[in-house]
């Protein structure tokens, strides 16, 4: 059936969604943000972040930072998984690709022929969307495991200690912040995606031919 | 005996109008910076601006979360002597080569909700009972370090002094200019000692000598060095660097 005879179409992404989504660009900013300047304080790798991308000004001002982030990050990733189990989200958009598809849907886009539809994930999608909430997920459950090495110490000692957990906790930041360069250069070829994280966007059509 | 003697080269509030106003053009500095395209950087709590109240209330409710999660009965992990760090790094707010030594005619002064305020010598804090940890000290700037210390049980010590263990403060004064507090609940903690001793030698004053706290339920600076003086108190204690926008309770 041609798809403009639906009677009805529903947002590429539903209100709970795009308000999720803007608030993690707020949480994640000063989580990053704040997280480099913590980082600048003992720098465990040969490098510092730039001064001017700190936020906080100092460490025990990024550290207030990160620990009020910290709630917002949280609460908006309960309601996101809240959502993402009861509504069926994940079952219908984030179901884990198959290995052949991710690789058929990598060449494509490298090609730059893989289209883009509002509303639907092809299978790099899918990988990179369910990659970056485990990212997320690892990041909660290793900074909680760093903020409480002692009283939470069954989770430092799952990762292999204090040491280790703070190091994976670097390490997994970088990943999210990857995620993000691929995910705003993406949004940067295809502006109208940004529209619809923004407004009710219908969703488009699944194979157009 | 005392060969160490306090000669401090500088002061620290003979140069706390230049660290103000170095602060304040740090801070100036940054409002140039990325969060100040968010209008946020300025927020490093040292400004009364409606954001900074909001971090400052934020910090105080995780306070209550961390004090939730605080459990008396569990213990930080311990090592063996194999895994203590050498060398110890030193840290204070200060540089190394401003270590001060002990002064003269130095007693630990006892304070506040307590029956017996008699000050004790050093040699009345070794006839206690001691303990000895090899524990984890982690820093507010994220390394750590192992090392081992022995000492007094703070908790013994408060009994000794007949200290109101209901009072919710425990407030330590340092002869370096030094100060910081605990809840009572950590300063009751089995590892929550007064230390005489490090890696088996009585401490040296890089270390804190003659006694300093050792807390492994915290943050390193909570571990005050150098002690002159314990109060136990009804008033909040705030802190050297919990003043200036630590977290105060720091468990970890």
């Amino acid at each position: 059936m041609p798809l403009h005879h639906q009677p009805t179409r529903t947002a590429a992404h539903p209100a709970i969604v795009r308000l999720l989504h803007w608030v993690w660009v707020y949480a994640i900013g000063c989580m990053v943000f704040s997280g480099w300047q913590i980082y600048n304080a003992s720098p465990s790798l040969p490098f510092n972040f730039p001064r001017w991308t700190g936020l906080g000004g100092w460490l025990g001002g990024a550290l207030a930072w990160h620990f009020s982030a910290m709630w917002l990050l949280a609460l908006a990733g309960i309601a996101y998984l809240a959502y993402g189990f009861t509504s069926g989200h994940f079952r219908r958009d984030l179901g884990v690709p198959r290995p052949r598809a991710v690789v058929r849907d990598l060449w494509s886009a490298l090609r730059f022929r893989l289209g883009h539809r509002i509303g639907h994930y092809n299978a790099v999608q899918r990988l990179l969307y369910l990659g970056v909430i485990g990212a997320l997920l690892l990041q909660v459950v290793t900074g909680l495991a760093i903020w409480k090495p002692v009283q939470l110490s069954a989770l430092v000692s799952l990762f292999g200690g204090y040491p280790i957990a703070r190091d994976i906790h670097l390490t997994t930041m970088f990943l999210i912040v990857a995620f993000v360069i691929v995910h705003v250069v993406l949004v940067a070829i295809f502006p109208r995606t940004l529209i619809s994280m923004i407004a009710g966007t219908p969703a488009e059509p699944q194979n157009p031919i | 005996m005392n060969g160490l003697r306090w000669m401090p080269v500088v002061k620290y509030r003979d140069i706390e109008p230049e660290l103000r106003q170095l602060q304040r053009r740090a801070f100036l500095r940054n409002t140039l910076s990325l969060g100040g395209l968010a209008l946020l950087s300025g927020c490093d709590l040292s400004t009364n601006s409606g954001i900074d109240a909001a971090l400052k209330s934020i910090l105080r409710f995780d306070d209550k979360v961390q004090a939730a999660l605080f459990s008396g009965r569990r213990l930080a992990q311990t090592y063996p002597p194999s895994a203590v760090t050498r060398p110890f790094r030193f840290n204070a707010f200060y540089p190394e080569w401003q270590v001060r030594g002990i002064p003269d005619g130095w007693r630990l002064e006892v304070a506040g909700s307590v029956s017996d305020k008699t000050p004790w010598t050093i040699a009345a804090l070794r006839t206690l009972p001691q303990v000895e940890q090899i524990t984890r000290h982690i820093c507010i700037e994220g390394w750590s370090q192992i090392g081992r210390w022995s000492g007094v049980p703070l908790r013994l010590f408060l009994q000794r002094i007949g200290a109101d263990l209901r009072a919710p403060f425990v407030s330590f004064r340092c002869f370096d200019g030094y100060s910081s507090g605990l809840d009572m609940a950590s300063a009751l903690h089995p590892q929550t000692i007064l230390a005489l001793d490090f890696d088996g030698q009585p401490l040296a004053p890089e270390w804190g000598a003659p006694v300093r706290l050792r807390i492994p339920t915290k943050l390193g600076f909570k571990s005050a060095k150098n002690l002159q003086a314990i109060e136990v108190t009804r008033i909040f204690p705030g802190g050297f660097w919990e003043n200036q926008g630590y977290d105060w309770f720091s468990g970890v």
